[in-house]
């Protein structure tokens, strides 16, 4: 996030769109419903009705993968109205002239057709959130899954800069992200690209700094991300993958080409805290411990570092995860040796400018927000005050491209992915928790009454769902909170598996993100 | 700013600050139950009534406004005898079992009748008697240990937003209901939990699996470990088991969990967790000690490398792991395999 989450309490206009918020971060959902009753208005747009839909002043039920094409046609309402902030474009921002050429091509009408929403309530849209003193947009993975990941979220930032909605409190672009530490996954360079605060790798500079400080020669060639390495070890250039704490038998798409790649190796070594559906396939599997069990920090989805505290000791034999990877290192014979995570974290500070700052004394208390790259740093509310991390903001000229895999003859249907509440992730952590199952036992399939109607499904009923990728059977949920030609199917499950139908092909091509929210399937039912 | 006088000493707070929030600024704690410094105040139970000079009546600290020039006294024969009072008559209608209630020794109630020696009611007469509705998959709700302080419901109002509980009769039937006096799974309930967090008595329960008193427990402040908001929160765990979850006051969740951070702890004393590093052979998982793991492990690397070069080798690293973990994991793939194969599922 740009900025804070209790900034968004403050906004007179919260834009929301991908992201299901009071599912899949309640306490920010619940923040935004007291921002509702202190008068805050809400714009949603999401092919699913979802609860806060309820509370907006506009829902713009668009169609999935159509979001350039909405946010293009909000901002020509924008420019069109004079509602632009011109006075932070001239000196905030550049490229704008090359954008506006762009936008001018997506009337509200174009708009309205390609997305399937009224262009009247795009209108309405974009005047209230550039009309708004304090405009903040959410978003999340329904505005990165698509093979236009990268661009969809570039746009968001064309029309945050649009409206001077960057570098100031309660505004701002905001990422919501979905499990504990991703942030801080992606900002200690769990990345092929980056290193610890996306220092790139193919940078000279950073490669000598680095080299320096760990004593190594490190290597310059770029690496693979998750989807490539699949295809790489499916084409068997890839031989030994070392997996920790994921599960993509069951979160990565097209499972079929998942299992395969990962048969295909010659090992595969996979540390976890409970025999996962990918560990199944390992040929070693290693036993960690929970955050329950050991020391360390995440960083939220605000770059809020916290401290994560051993309250019990490791069950069985298990160690946790650092332990593990530092007994490996020095097996392999790199010597170094840390007596506890806070040593870890003094490295961490020492080689990463945007957390040098920060140490565990520091975070005793409260979190503190990256950047903060001295010790006298109090840390950043929000990014981009006064002056853009790069300089000026650039606008992007960005068309809208449809999704990869669109519906067919054979496959009419949009089938969307998610999330839901009582589940988190691949279930591994809660399928445990007897009432989480009780309440979300399995997988299901949203449709809407018209579409049950066609396939003369019920409502509870099993149906059989397929892609070019292959089938599940699920259950039918049928719901007038999802359109016609969209089918919802959350990816916990690992019977009646979303990702058994979604698409590995379908790539972002800058981030590698799979179109997870886009993919042809159809409907029948069994008997 | 403003100027008044709490117990002899003084404080300057600013204007609008109510008089137990001025106590609280010099270090002052005047007793409450339905005070919850989230919400509108509300002065439903009277525990914080305090003396002001000048004035006969005793005024309820938490929502009444500090006045430049105020004189406050928190504890006095006056204050001690209303707050008596109250507790009487709370107990009155309150059943007396401390002795196998779950929630004795974090009970705000039991609390402030020890401080104020009440040991039981001195009113005779009838006791409502109800249902302990036990149909929520994570609380139990026991009307009969409700003391109508309107937490529950106000912060289910005013910070959940979901509006799924709220008062319902007058007088002495008043009680919390769900629309149609029906039972709480068939409310718009979500079991965020939040109101349990909130409850001061036994009223609201998390079902427990483990019997524990509070006092036997530990309590440890982490960071959640689901979804990105960073909830922070309280581990309360005995015998090397997490056995109750309370949210943190403050930055950035403010008291609030959902439903997972609350209830969805189990995993980690599940009989199921992996307890031992496992060898594969023809098929099957053979438990083998950590120094055979470690020798397989380094004898595939080098192999791998040594036939392939190193970025014949990939690393998965976990959005679930801390950062220490995730630094160290490219640190292995980078600096000591020799390559940049290194991802997670920051896409997934």
């Amino acid at each position: 996030m740009t900025n804070s989450i209790a900034e968004v309490k403050d906004a007179d206009v919260i834009f929301i769109t991908g992201t299901n918020t009071t599912e899949n971060h309640p306490v920010i959902g619940a923040m935004v419903k007291q921002a509702v009753n202190k008068g805050t208005k809400i714009i949603v747009a999401d092919p699913r009705e979802i609860e806060l839909a309820n509370y907006a002043e506009v829902y713009l039920p668009l169609k999935p993968g159509t979001n350039i094409a909405l946010l293009n046609a909000m901002m020509n309402v924008i420019i069109n109205e004079g509602l632009q902030d011109e006075e932070y474009i001239k000196e905030r921002t550049e490229n704008y002239e090359e954008m506006k050429k762009i936008v001018m091509e997506y009337t509200p009408e174009k708009a309205g057709e390609i997305c399937e929403v009224d262009p009247e309530d795009i209108r309405k849209a974009a005047r209230l959130y550039a009309k708004a003193d304090k405009g903040s947009i959410l978003y999340a993975m329904g505005i990165t899954q698509h093979s236009t990941g990268t661009n969809n979220v570039m746009s968001v930032a064309n029309l945050a800069m649009l409206c001077g909605n960057v570098g100031k409190e309660s505004t701002g672009v905001n990422p919501l992200r979905g499990q504990n530490n991703v942030q801080g996954a992606c900002d200690m360079g769990a990345l092929p690209g980056d290193l610890p605060g996306y220092q790139k790798v193919n940078n000279p500079d950073v490669i000598e700094k680095f080299n320096k400080a760990w004593g190594v020669e490190l290597s310059i060639n770029p690496g693979l991300t998750i989807p490539e390495i699949l295809n790489h070890a499916h084409e068997g250039d890839v031989k030994l993958i070392y997996i920790m704490g994921e599960n993509p038998m069951v979160s990565d798409p097209d499972t079929a080409h998942v299992k395969e790649s990962l048969e295909n190796l010659d090992f595969l070594i996979v540390q976890d805290i409970f025999l996962t559906e990918t560990a199944e396939l390992a040929d070693l599997v290693l036993p960690a411990s929970t955050f329950a069990e050991k020391d360390g920090v995440f960083t939220n989805t605000e770059r809020r570092v916290q401290r994560v505290r051993k309250a019990i000791e490791p069950i069985g034999q298990s160690k946790p995860d650092w332990i593990i990877l530092m007994e490996v290192m020095n097996r392999l014979g790199y010597n170094k040796t840390y007596n506890s995570p806070k040593e870890i974290f003094e490295e961490i500070a020492s080689v990463t400018p945007s957390y040098g700052g920060l140490s565990y004394e520091r975070i005793e208390e409260e979190g503190i927000q990256w950047p903060c790259p001295t010790q006298d740093h109090p840390g950043t509310r929000f990014l981009h005050k006064d002056k853009f991390a790069r300089g000026k903001g650039q606008f992007q000229a960005i068309d809208y491209v449809p999704s990869v895999e669109l519906p067919d003859e054979e496959y009419p249907l949009v089938l969307t992915t998610g999330r839901i509440l009582y589940q988190y992730h691949t279930r591994t952590m809660t399928d445990k928790t007897e009432g989480l199952t009780n309440i979300a036992p399995e997988s299901f399939i949203e449709m809407n009454p018209a579409l049950a109607k066609e396939l003369k499904v019920e409502d509870g009923e099993m149906v059989r769902v397929s892609s070019r990728r292959g089938e599940i059977l699920t259950r039918a949920k049928v719901t007038d909170t999802i359109s016609n030609n969209v089918v919802f199917i959350p990816f916990h499950y690992a019977e009646g598996a979303a990702n058994v139908l979604t698409n590995a092909k379908a790539l972002d091509t800058k981030s590698k993100i799979p179109e997870f929210k886009v993919c042809a399937v159809k409907v029948d039912k069994i008997s | 700013m403003i100027s008044l006088t709490i117990d002899g000493k003084k404080a300057t707070v600013k204007k609008g600050t109510t008089i137990l929030e001025a106590a609280k600024s010099i270090g002052i704690k005047i007793p409450t139950l339905c005070y919850d410094p989230r919400i509108v105040p509300h002065g439903t139970c009277r525990m914080c009534v305090v003396e002001l000079e000048g004035s006969n009546k005793l005024a309820t600290s938490c929502s009444t406004p500090a006045a430049d020039g105020m004189v406050v006294f928190t504890e006095t024969k006056k204050t001690t005898e209303a707050r008596r009072t109250v507790l009487d008559l709370l107990l009155s209608n309150h059943p007396l079992d401390c002795l196998t209630c779950e929630k004795a020794g974090d009970c705000e109630l039991q609390d402030l009748c020890y401080k104020y020696d009440v040991k039981e009611s001195s009113f005779q007469g009838e006791k409502l008697t109800a249902e302990i509705d036990r149909t929520n998959q994570f609380y139990e709700r026991d009307p009969n240990k409700c003391i109508l302080c309107g937490k529950c419901v106000y912060v289910c109002a005013q910070l959940q937003c979901t509006n799924a509980i709220g008062f319902s009769q007058r007088g002495f039937r008043t009680h919390i209901a769900i629309p149609f006096e029906q039972d709480l799974d068939a409310s718009l309930c979500v079991s965020c939990g939040n109101c349990v967090s909130a409850c001061p008595t036994g009223a609201l329960i998390p079902k427990r699996k483990e019997k524990f008193r509070y006092w036997e427990t530990d309590t440890t402040r982490t960071t959640c470990s689901y979804c990105g908001v960073g909830c922070q929160m309280d581990l309360l765990t005995k015998d090397n088991k997490v056995v109750e979850i309370k949210p943190a006051m403050g930055t950035p969740n403010e008291g609030l969990l959902c439903v997972k951070g609350k209830f969805a702890y189990n995993f980690v004393n599940h009989d199921s967790r992996l307890k031992s590093p496992l060898l594969k052979k023809d098929g099957k998982f053979e438990e083998i000690s950590w120094d055979e793991a470690y020798d397989i492990i380094v004898e595939k690397i080098n192999d791998v490398k040594k036939n392939y070069g190193p970025d014949a080798i990939a690393g998965l690293s976990s959005a679930r792991c801390t950062n220490e973990e995730n630094y160290l994991m490219q640190k292995l793939m980078r600096a000591v395999i020799g390559t940049n194969n290194i991802d997670h599922c920051a896409r997934l």
